[in-house]
């Protein structure tokens, strides 16, 4: 059965929320009615079938043809089912995700994959800051799940990740896993300032040598077999991570500033 | 019922419900796989006297393994599933912690879980780390003075694994009882699921229930002993002059029955003069235990 589409008429005049187009939320609904769910974010009304032309399909399966980084909150609380969006996307895209898989074919804005805590969220171009993070005021960010970006990730990336997987395939901004709780996050490309900058436990996994606060110290170099599983794991999402996870690593304990059972692994010569 | 010269007796061997599970242990190599594995399944040989029956289910290819290096698939069985959680914690932290390079993981499925790692972490001593790959699976790493050992989280219960399948093998001397014996095991060892747990697979001191002493759970098996045949009520027959005994465990009935009957099938391959001319097997009456493994139907 073919995917039920949206596909964006032109440029929005405004940001839209697109939360409620989500296959849970739409069940039940014909097109008729999904047309007439408001998105608006002003005062200003717009309608799903104002900003898109709708095809009818499975609604398991949604396409967004045409993206908008005006389009915020897309794939908000997925729980099962596909979301593929041929586009960008703005902020909070798969927020609050609890399973199904979120396919975002361009770039993401602030926060994408926020509050994650199951399902699969892949970026093909670039992501925000706050990637997979909490938003301001939440004890915790992802806390399960993977989200795989092919491009690079903004600052803060995995700021108060609790459990789950990131691969950033490119590269990073500044404090990447900040203040870490637990969980696993690879970057296979250069990263900005302070990595790991308060981590208390978890894994940072990098390919490239990083500037470490002096609260991180140095154990050794090892291989480690923990990293032979996920090479496994996630040769199917990322053949690159897995490629760094066949190697050994020099490890860094940290953040010693704060808890300190954090480690950033950094690919070994 | 005779087979190629060889006598089968009819009769059955009486099994019982046991709680049973299976890790894959891994190594460096395959002799440190192996070093831990038949660490882990010493003293395992009856659950009269050890806690658990345990033992070497096969050998493991690099390929074969969640970590790619050699390993071993190790079923270990108990009467009760909390006596299981307690043997396997204590064997796995004795016994393959303590093997260098050993890596630990769960070796069946399995809706109830055993705790593996789980019961292990602790001894990390609050530097263990937690890892979940994104299929679901959990695993503990625990700092050792080698580096790291790696364990899954919990492993799988099975509530229906079997113990106490047995072959009884009568023959005219020591050496070809024992010939006998050997092939048969060689033959039963490729049977996955199932598990041979006394001394290379065999048993010489076969009993039966209980003894003239007080407090002895079981005690020499009189009826099946050459040298007391003119003093007790034997079963053996002149001609006997050696009796050797397999016992054999299971993850489940379909397991216990085929390796009885690749042991089976091995002794009639061997045949009277090189082998033994008998084969019985051990119960109760059928009274006690739910399973019967009965010798005729094997062998057929």
């Amino acid at each position: 059965m073919k995917p039920f589409t949206f596909s964006l008429r032109g440029e929005p005049d405004q940001r839209l929320d697109c939360a409620a187009l989500v296959p849970h939320r739409l069940a039940g609904l014909g097109p008729a009615e999904i047309a007439r769910i408001a998105l608006n974010t002003t005062k200003q009304k717009i309608t799903a079938g104002d900003a898109f032309h709708i095809r009818a399909g499975d609604l398991a399966a949604i396409r967004f043809e045409g993206g908008s980084e005006r389009l915020d909150n897309i794939g908000e609380g997925l729980a099962a089912g596909a979301l593929d969006v041929e586009g960008p996307v703005g902020k909070a895209a798969g927020r609050k995700m609890s399973g199904g898989r979120l396919t975002i074919s361009g770039d993401a804005g602030p926060f994408a994959g926020s509050g994650l805590s199951g399902g699969r969220i892949e970026i093909t171009g670039s992501a925000g800051d706050f990637l997979g993070g909490p938003f301001p005021g939440e004890m915790q960010g992802m806390r399960g799940g993977l989200i795989v970006v092919r491009g690079r990730a903004g600052d803060r990336a995995g700021d108060r990740m609790r459990r789950g997987i990131i691969v950033i395939e490119k590269g990073s901004g500044d404090y990447v896993a900040s203040r870490m709780i637990a969980g696993t996050l690879l970057v296979l490309g250069a990263t900005g300032r302070l990595p790991g900058y308060l981590m208390r436990r978890g894994s940072l996994l990098l390919r490239e040598k990083p500037s470490l606060s002096p609260a991180f110290l140095p154990c050794g170099t090892f291989a480690f077999g923990f990293a032979r599983l996920f090479a496994d794991s996630l040769k199917p999402e990322s053949r690159a991570a897995a490629r760094l996870l066949k190697g050994s690593f020099e490890r860094y304990a940290g953040d010693m500033s704060v808890l300190g059972k954090g480690e950033v692994l950094v690919a070994a010569d | 019922m005779n087979v190629r010269g060889v006598e089968i007796d009819d009769t059955f061997a009486e099994a019982f419900a046991m709680s049973g599970t299976a890790i894959t242990i891994t190594g460096p190599t395959r002799r440190w796989a192996l070093n831990a594995a038949m660490s882990m399944t010493g003293f395992a040989t009856s659950i009269i006297g050890c806690g658990c029956e345990a033992g070497i289910d096969r050998e493991l290819g690099a390929r074969e393994t969640p970590d790619r290096r050699p390993g071993m698939r190790v079923l270990i069985l108990s009467m009760s599933p909390d006596e299981l959680q307690k043997q396997l914690a204590n064997r796995v932290g004795q016994c393959v912690l303590t093997a260098p390079g050993s890596a630990c993981f769960a070796g069946v499925d399995g809706g109830t879980r055993l705790k593996l790692g789980d019961a292990i972490r602790y001894f990390g001593d609050g530097w263990q780390i937690s890892k979940r790959l994104d299929d679901g699976r959990h695993f503990w790493r625990v700092p050792v003075m080698d580096g790291e050992f790696l364990c899954e989280a919990t492993t799988g219960l099975v509530t229906d694994a079997v113990g106490g399948g047995n072959l009884l093998l009568m023959g005219r001397s020591y050496e070809t009882t024992l010939h006998a014996a050997e092939a048969a095991i060689d033959a039963m060892r490729a049977v996955p699921d199932a598990i041979m747990p006394f001394p290379g697979g065999i048993v010489r001191s076969g009993t039966k229930i209980g003894g003239k002493y007080k407090g002895m759970l079981a005690s020499t098996n009189n009826a099946y002993c050459p040298t007391l045949r003119g003093a007790v009520e034997s079963v053996l027959d002149p001609s006997i002059a050696c009796v050797l005994e397999i016992v054999i465990d299971g993850l489940s009935e379909a397991a216990v029955a085929g390796a009885m009957r690749a042991g089976l099938r091995a002794i009639v391959r061997l045949g009277p003069k090189r082998g033994v001319v008998r084969v019985g097997a051990g119960n109760y009456g059928g009274g006690l235990g739910p399973f019967k493994f009965h010798l005729k139907d094997l062998v057929s």
